[in-house]
């Protein structure tokens, strides 16, 4: 008998997937053998996989094996950890915030939880896919599972809307990935990302036009997760009709996890051809600020106005991005860390302001709000503040992040057009500012907080100073250590 | 005296950590939690005081360049640290910060609506004010910049009058405009100290060593323009000053007295110290300009003010005019004008600090500004007048009292050097003196309009407001001295940059 040896699988560096499926898994069977009402247990239930997936992370974070496994297709680095925690962390604050909007919206059922851990673990695969085929799957599996919690208000119109829009668009972009996988592969015979690298970089081994075809490809299926101009069309009516806490979900997790795979792809795939790739980059960076500045001022709608900042901040976080050195790639993974804190939390209160549905998320309903609620108030400004770059918050930090980086690699006209934009921008915040705190109040009625959906606001917010003051905190010990070399 | 004591650093935080106690505090004692936050926020702004006092006996006078200098990292990725010290340009802006927000303070005693949210907002705003002044690392000196900006639009916003709105969101436009040009700048000057020195930095004293000859001149005139942008907005110069009379009509009086008394400073105190200090020939360039742009904001400023009828918009336009002096002074290019620029700050700080005092104190008794609808005050309230006129003295310049030493010394500066610019804003101090006391005259003599009923004197709290300004008035008036030592090293060093013939001496920062 010859003796079988299995082969060489270690499971340790996709255990935070595991996690989260499992716990997927475990929330859809509770719910199929005793339904409904009892929400809690799904929370706890789901709060405990997202726990265990960030512990599996960190015991991730001394890995001394190889830096591939799975026969290549899933890295093990920093890099990956860095961006697990962080999909980890938006996604426990987002099941804070569901557990009492569903209550309130009567609309609490068992399948939201399972949807939002296979779509975290879409994400967290997401950051740490080192093969093509690895990132389509799980830009598929967190896709699949946002198309249904966008549409999950099924008694309201503009939530059913919102699911089949993004559905629609999103398969779309998705078949421009596919093909740009394709194109990939024809030009270097892989879908290796590092592989991809070598191929192009040694020289005549591919066509370089094809190869370029298919970054352009590839840029256009992230472009659409991120939310970049010119893709960027389904982003306002989206995060408009989904339920508040789906939103601040889709607009933390996906953006990062989308990040953390184009970072890599761009640093570590296309690194020999990125000089070609720049002045792409450029245009899209630059159109992104300008036109999601530029639109969130005629928004009337808190969601749509947040909405286009989000898309605004896809354009700073590319200038990191751009910059294409190690500055910046440190800066943009701040800038996601600090951009996931403080789109949570503004999107947090919007879901508590916006009590019973979605009646209230007009502008006009946060005329007053100080009266009604200083706490929340408060933190919205923290929030729109740090959105706008003010000190000293994260979103001054990482600004300055990755301005810097892009000074230093010589791109003076997007810094000035950054800045701008940044100018351009702190104008809507300050105009919702000054309607909470400068206007008297349409309705009368205090707005109370309760308690669960504050604690995740409060973890938010303190992110949100504390990733402001001490930005070292985040940057020595952990955003440098974890960067991915080309 | 040990310069291990963190001096500036507890300065800076104590306004902050204070109003972080209130804040459990206020928590704590739900029923008093108005009177806690008013008697704590004035117990705080009271130590940052005493401190700052303190802190004046570790200063050596006489020794040009920072002095109590503390340095730590803070983010090391951007080689971006925590640098505080202070000279003698800095020196008495943090003690006329420190010495105004009590009496702010006690002057918003009357707020009533959300008083907890207001006090925070002042406190916050001490902190910033006074890290602007001592910050030595570009960036911290932005964050500091940038953080006076949010609390004072609350406060211009929040407890204005009628158009308080409009007030607030122009003062916030016209400075971020300013600021988002000096954060580009800031992020070159980076870039240029990795180029020549061969690592980025944001420290002042290192990035005053740049060599900005050659091929980078023209790069410095456009740095100089992005500084003096956003400072020319804070100070403001004509034509940048727009904002300025809305935000002080529609401020609450303390809001006045610290955007008048210290927040304008910022402006002008930027333009030295890093203006001057980092772009040397940019500054001789864009000499004449500064000063003709300073000129036409003194008479401008003078002129306007005559025929305002609200009399708190007349004191905002005389600010205009008052800055105009502080900026020409500290372009002179002579000792003089320097230290008469620095101290006529002070000064300006002081007196147009307490006319906005005085002014919302009439308007507490009689509820209009309108010099039309006033008169006659000084038969019913004498005390109040009193003061009035001494202040109006003040700001106008009579010798004995402050302004005329500042004035004095600005005029002659700028005189030895540029005698026609002297004559032209010496039109300025005649013109302040008729509209202060054309004003004064309006309130306070001919007869009580109908409609006023019987006013009462001023209030023990009100006493206790003003007689340390007026003292301090005379003080400065009777005896500069220990303030002109102070000053005058550190002037010398900055006048020396924008001096007729340069001397060819870099002047490079301190330490």
């Amino acid at each position: 008998m010859v003796p079988v040896s299995p082969p060489d699988i270690d499971l340790l560096p996709i255990a935070p997937e595991m996690a989260l499926a499992g716990a997927a898994i475990l929330v859809l069977l509770l719910d199929a053998w005793r339904p409904a009402r009892n929400q809690r247990l799904a929370v706890g239930l789901t709060l405990v996989g997202l726990i265990g997936a960030a512990a599996a992370s960190v015991a991730l974070w001394r890995w001394t094996g190889p830096s591939t496994v799975l026969g290549g297709m899933v890295a093990v680095d920093g890099f990956s950890v860095f961006f697990r925690l962080l999909i980890a962390g938006s996604a426990a604050i987002a099941v804070l915030f569901s557990a009492t909007y569903l209550k309130r919206t009567g609309e609490a059922r068992g399948e939201y939880y399972a949807l939002l851990l296979f779509a975290a673990s879409g994400m967290s695969l997401l950051s740490a896919a080192a093969d093509l085929i690895v990132v389509f799957l799980s830009l598929e599996v967190l896709s699949l599972s946002l198309y249904v919690m966008a549409g999950f208000s099924r008694r309201r119109l503009a939530s059913q809307e919102a699911g089949m829009k993004y559905f629609l668009l999103g398969a779309f972009s998705s078949a421009f990935f596919l093909y740009g996988i394709a194109l990939a592969y024809g030009a270097t015979g892989t879908t290796n990302i590092r592989e991809i690298a070598s191929a192009l970089g040694g020289g005549g081994g591919g066509s370089t036009a094809l190869a370029l075809a298919g970054a352009a490809l590839l840029a256009v299926g992230f472009g659409f997760k991120v939310a970049a101009v010119p893709f960027h069309m389904w982003t306002p009516d989206v995060y408009q009709g989904a339920p508040t806490p789906v939103t601040a979900f889709m607009a933390a997790g996906t953006k990062v996890a989308g990040f953390a795979a184009l970072l890599r792809v761009t640093i570590t795939g296309l690194q020999p051809v990125v000089q070609d790739l720049t002045p792409a980059l450029w245009a899209v960076s630059a159109l992104t600020m300008i036109v999601g500045s530029v639109l969130a001022i005629a928004q009337t709608d808190v969601k749509r106005m947040l909405a286009y900042s989000s898309i605004a901040h896809a354009g700073f976080v590319l200038v990191g991005v751009v910059a294409y050195n190690a500055l910046g790639e440190a800066g943009a993974m701040f800038y996601l860390a600090a951009y996931a804190a403080m789109i949570l939390g503004a999107f947090g209160v919007v879901a508590l302001v916006s009590r019973r549905g979605e009646e209230h998320t007009s502008l006009v309903s946060y005329e007053g709000l100080y009266r009604r609620s200083p706490v929340l108030a408060a933190l919205l400004a923290l929030f729109l503040l740090s959105l706008a770059g003010i000190p000293p918050t994260a979103g001054f930090v990482a600004k300055v992040l990755v301005f810097q980086a892009a000074v230093v690699s010589g791109h003076w006209a997007l810094v000035v057009v950054a800045v701008l934009a940044s100018v351009v921008a702190a104008f809507f915040y300050i105009r919702v500012i000054v309607i909470m705190y400068m206007q008297e109040p349409e309705e009368a009625g205090e707005i109370r907080a309760p308690g669960v959906p504050s604690a995740g606001l409060a973890v938010a917010a303190a992110a949100t100073l504390l990733l402001g003051v001490f930005p070292s905190l985040l940057l020595d010990p952990w955003i440098g250590r974890a960067l991915i070399a080309p | 005296m040990p310069t291990t004591f963190s001096w500036l650093t507890v300065i800076v935080f104590v306004p902050l950590a204070g109003a972080v106690v209130l804040f459990v505090a206020g928590l704590l004692s739900r029923r008093a939690r108005d009177s806690v936050w008013r008697w704590g926020a004035l117990t705080v702004s009271a130590a940052a005081f005493v401190i700052s006092l303190a802190m004046l006996t570790a200063f050596e006078t006489g020794r040009p360049g920072f002095q109590l200098v503390e340095r730590a990292s803070w983010v090391g990725l951007l080689n971006f640290r925590y640098t505080v010290g202070v000279d003698g340009i800095s020196l008495f802006l943090v003690l006329l910060t420190t010495f105004l927000m009590p009496l702010a303070i006690l002057a918003s005693w009357k707020v009533e609506r959300q008083v907890p949210a207001y006090m925070a907002s002042m406190l916050v705003l001490e902190t910033a004010m006074l890290g602007a002044f001592v910050a030595l690392d570009l960036l911290l000196f932005f964050v500091f910049f940038e953080g006076l900006l949010f609390p004072m639009y609350l406060i211009i916003g929040a407890w204005g009058g009628e158009r308080r709105v409009y007030a607030a969101v122009k003062f916030f436009l016209f400075t971020m405009a300013g600021s988002a040009l000096l954060f580009v700048a800031i992020l070159f000057l980076y870039f240029q100290a990795a180029a020549q020195l061969g690592f980025g930095t944001f420290d002042l004293v290192q990035l005053a060593q740049l060599d900005w000859s050659g091929e980078f001149e023209v790069t410095a005139r456009w740095l100089f323009l992005a500084f003096f942008l956003a400072f020319a907005v804070k100070v403001p110069l004509f034509p940048l000053h727009t904002w300025l009379p809305d935000a002080h009509v529609e401020a609450p009086t303390a809001g006045s007295v610290i955007l008048a008394g210290i927040l304008l400073k910022v402006g002008a105190y930027g333009l030295i110290r890093f203006n001057l200090a980092l772009f040397p020939e940019a500054s001789l360039y864009f000499r004449t300009f500064v000063m003709v742009l300073a000129v036409i904001g003194i008479v401008y400023g003078a002129a306007v003010a005559l025929i305002q009828v609200d009399v708190k918009r007349l004191v905002a336009y005389s600010s205009v005019s008052h800055l105009g002096f502080v900026v020409l002074g500290t372009f002179a290019g002579t000792v003089q004008g320097m230290s008469g620029g620095v101290l006529q700050m002070v000064n300006h700080g002081l007196s147009t600090g307490a006319l906005f005092l005085l002014v919302g104190m009439l308007y507490e008794r009689t509820h209009t500004r309108d010099l039309r609808r006033l008169g006659g005050l000084g038969r019913q309230t004498p005390v109040l007048a009193g003061f009035f006129l001494v202040v109006a003295l003040s700001s106008l310049a009579l010798p004995g009292l402050n302004g005329f030493v500042g004035e004095f010394l600005i005029l002659a500066g700028t005189f030895v050097t540029n005698a026609g610019f002297a004559a032209v804003a010496a039109v300025g101090v005649i013109l302040s003196a008729i509209y202060l006391l054309w004003a004064y005259q309006r309130m306070m003599h001919g007869s009580l309009p109908e409609e006023q009923a019987q006013h009462p004197d001023l209030s023990i709290r009100e006493y206790v407001i003003l007689v340390p300004v007026v003292v301090a008035i005379v003080w400065i008036g009777l005896f500069p001295k220990p303030f002109l030592d102070r000053i005058e090293p550190d002037a010398e060093r900055h006048a020396r940059i924008v001096e007729m013939e340069p001397a060819g001496v870099r002047a490079a920062g301190g330490e």
